[in-house]
């Protein structure tokens, strides 16, 4: 059987990860679909509502975990989304590596703090 | 790897030489939809930093967030949040290797305009009704 050279690739490609962007930004997007509409829902159901009605909504169980949820899901989607915009119009080669740090700096920020939020108001503080 | 960025080399056609085409507009689009929405996570992460700091601070977020301005960008972030999740949903179609006949592709980028409107305006009306 013919085998071309890139069907004999080791290591898993030039960037060394395969198809693990691929897979994992399908991944994050799927979980996205149901994550997102419950995230829309509960923002719905608490617009305008008190700051003791959003924090009481908040910190039940299941929307604390679905927040959180969304929260990690979106950041892990929207760091390689944004990931590929990068490499697609950033050529300079020192200016690619310098946005894609702070595209990951920004991504765990957003992140941290809204996790943190979240916990915060969920343990009661 | 060679910095290929100042060679004086020709370039394919980009953008500007086509006509605009309806699935060449909404794939534009899902990716203006993508960087909003990342940069409008900012506003997220503000809303529950607000939530977590305490009445005062949630009650000045809050009302930003209930000015017409706002609203406005509210309004916005909404339409592209499902713009940019029914565009995921072609996606996943054509993942699955299907969806690439030209009257299929065509419908699908004027459902997932006319839907991203439709769900926005349903939205925002619950929102409403529910106040």
């Amino acid at each position: 059987m013919m085998r071309t050279p890139l069907g004999e690739v080791r290591g898993l490609g030039s960037a060394k990860e395969g198809t693990g962007h691929f897979v994992r930004q399908r991944l994050t997007a799927f979980a996205n679909v149901p994550l997102i509409l419950a995230f829309v829902c509960i923002l719905v159901s608490v617009q305008g509502e008190s700051h003791a009605s959003v924090v009481a909504t908040l910190s039940s169980p299941i929307v604390a975990v679905i927040m959180l949820a969304v929260i990690l899901s979106a950041v892990i989607h929207m760091r390689i989304g944004m990931q590929v915009i990068i490499e697609d119009y950033v050529h300079g080669e020192g200016l690619k590596l310098i946005c894609l740090a702070f595209n990951s700096l920004f991504a765990a920020s957003i992140g941290l703090l809204s996790a943190f939020a979240l916990l915060k108001i969920a343990f009661g503080g | 790897m060679a910095d290929t960025s100042h060679d004086n080399r020709p370039l394919s056609p980009h953008l500007q030489v086509f006509r605009p085409l309806i699935t060449m507009v909404m794939s534009i689009v899902h990716r203006i939809t993508g960087a909003a929405l990342y940069f409008g996570t900012v506003l997220v992460a503000w809303w529950l930093i607000a939530a977590a700091s305490g009445p005062e601070y949630f009650a000045y977020v809050d009302g930003f967030f209930g000015s017409l301005f706002g609203r406005l960008i509210l309004f916005g972030y909404t339409w592209a949040l499902m713009h940019h999740m029914l565009g995921g949903l072609r996606h996943f179609i054509w993942d699955m290797g299907a969806g690439f006949e030209l009257s299929t592709a065509n419908r699908m980028a004027w459902a997932s305009l006319a839907g991203s409107v439709t769900l926005t305006i349903l939205i925002w009306i619950i929102g409403y009704m529910a106040r």
